[in-house]
């Protein structure tokens, strides 16, 4: 390659980081509002959608050993109520922190990706966006450091 | 080399389509013991490591994370005007670490072939074909391409890709041209899922001494060491299994001196595709693309090669 094709594509890659970054910025501005927790159906919305993530998860082969001694009322509404705080909704989750509430148990990152799919099995049921699902995949998928414990 | 602003710009207009479009992380059938998300594996690269169709992602292969084992067997046919090219291969990986890979290439020279036969007076070149195997080998050193959403760092791994050519008749003449008949490619990929927006890019940086990938051997009189070259691709999640993009991947020109056969005649262009890739199931993913191989041997068939990458891969 010579040096006026390197500066060409490079130029081309800035552009692309460029673009990319202000897609990236814009998701950060519009964090404080609650729009996501609109879309994807306010209280009611997540209630439903904790209900059928619940269900799926205790009959997954993978997921259904994690989810079928627990108290399923509690954690669906610690779920609520965590998804609610992330997509900006007027809630605050108390209890332990991630790291804590996962430490009784082994999951790695086949777990975690497990449940996951199960829950865009759920979005999908609810008819939620494609790009809300991942808009919501986004702010959930860094508290892998917190919950995956086992490699 | 001939590089096209046009291309770029192109692969670079999927990104304010995913702003206002639709973008997907993939999803998979529940009950498969998988542990990663569907097409986070990438596909299989046509010389054999997990990636785009023509450059190494910084993924491994595969659906294997933690401990486990993945794999995956791909095979893949390029049809150009004047040319032909199979591949296939296989590659295992060791959770998200560690990855090896085989490849077989076998290029058909088209026209080639018959001229070679004339012009030097022997037969022995008629239906010429290039034969390459390639052993590949890619470790992730830092980062997780899908997971890590919240931060600028990608998945960064490092790799290689030892060439074996099997020029046949054509193995006196490269050895002529100061061509070597094996060389190793060293690459470092950086690869990030862009997840609230639905866009992947990666960009590889490979020190090669390959022509034509190495079907044409390796360095030439007077080019004989390393030169650096970008491949970059960007992928945008179109819907749960699709995938659409554009990959440029440049590469060295060490026969540009060359005059044996004409000025020019064995220039080198750069590589450059248009992608979608779907994975009907799981475990299976079909990859079609429109492809620009630029000029191959021009001192023969001047035309540009453009035509039809059709690749199919089984991943567990």
């Amino acid at each position: 390659m010579n040096r006026n094709t390197l500066s060409t594509l490079f130029r081309g890659v800035l552009l692309c980081a460029a673009l990319v970054g202000s897609a990236a910025h814009a998701q950060t501005m519009a964090a404080p509002d609650d729009t996501l927790y609109q879309q994807l159906g306010a209280q009611p919305g997540l209630t439903r959608l904790m209900d059928d993530f619940m269900t799926r998860l205790l009959a997954d082969s993978r997921m259904g050993p994690f989810f079928k001694d627990v108290d399923h009322q509690h954690v669906k509404e610690e779920l609520v109520t965590q998804f609610c705080e992330v997509l900006g909704g007027p809630c605050k989750r108390k209890g332990p922190d991630m790291k804590k509430a996962h430490s009784g148990m082994d999951i790695n990152k086949s777990n975690f990706n497990a449940l996951v799919e199960v829950l865009q099995q759920s979005m999908d049921a609810q008819g939620i966006a494609f790009t809300t699902q991942n808009k919501l995949l986004a702010k959930l998928a860094p508290m892998h450091r917190d919950i995956i414990n086992t490699p | 080399m001939s590089f096209r602003p046009g291309r770029l710009a192109l692969a670079c207009g999927v990104l304010p389509l995913a702003l206002a479009g639709a973008p997907a992380l993939a999803q998979a059938q529940s009950g498969t013991h998988s542990g990663k998300l569907l097409l986070t594996g990438g596909v299989s690269s046509i010389d054999g490591a997990a990636g785009g169709g023509l450059t190494p992602w910084a993924v491994t292969g595969g659906y294997g994370t933690g401990n486990e084992i993945g794999g995956s067997a791909f095979v893949t046919r390029v049809k150009t005007q004047d040319y032909g090219l199979t591949g296939y291969g296989a590659a295992v990986s060791y959770g998200d670490w560690v990855e090896v890979s085989i490849a077989r290439q076998d290029f058909d020279t088209g026209p080639v072939a018959g001229a070679l036969a004339s012009v030097l007076g022997d037969p022995g070149f008629n239906g010429l074909r290039l034969k390459q195997d390639i052993f590949g080998l890619k470790v992730r050193v830092a980062g997780d391409a899908v997971l890590d959403s919240d931060t600028w760092v990608p998945q960064i791994a490092v790799g290689l890709e030892h060439k074996k050519a099997h020029p046949g008749h054509l193995a006196d003449v490269l050895t002529a041209f100061g061509a070597k008949d094996s060389g190793t490619d060293i690459y470092v990929s950086a690869t990030k899922l862009f997840l609230a927006q639905g866009i992947l890019v990666n960009a590889t940086l490979r020190a090669t001494k390959a022509n034509q990938n190495g079907l044409l051997g390796f360095g030439a009189t007077d080019h004989t060491n390393y030169t650096l070259q970008p491949e970059i691709s960007v992928a945008y999640l179109l819907s749960k299994n699709i995938a659409i993009g554009a990959e440029y991947r440049a590469k060295p020109d060490n026969f540009r001196d060359n005059t044996a056969l004409g000025a020019d005649a064995l220039k080198e262009d750069d590589w450059a595709d248009l992608f979608v890739a779907w994975a009907p199931l799981k475990n299976v993913s079909l990859t079609a693309a429109y492809v620009d191989l630029g000029k191959i041997v021009p001192g023969v068939v001047t035309r540009r090669q453009t035509g039809a990458y059709l690749s199919a891969q089984i991943a567990f």
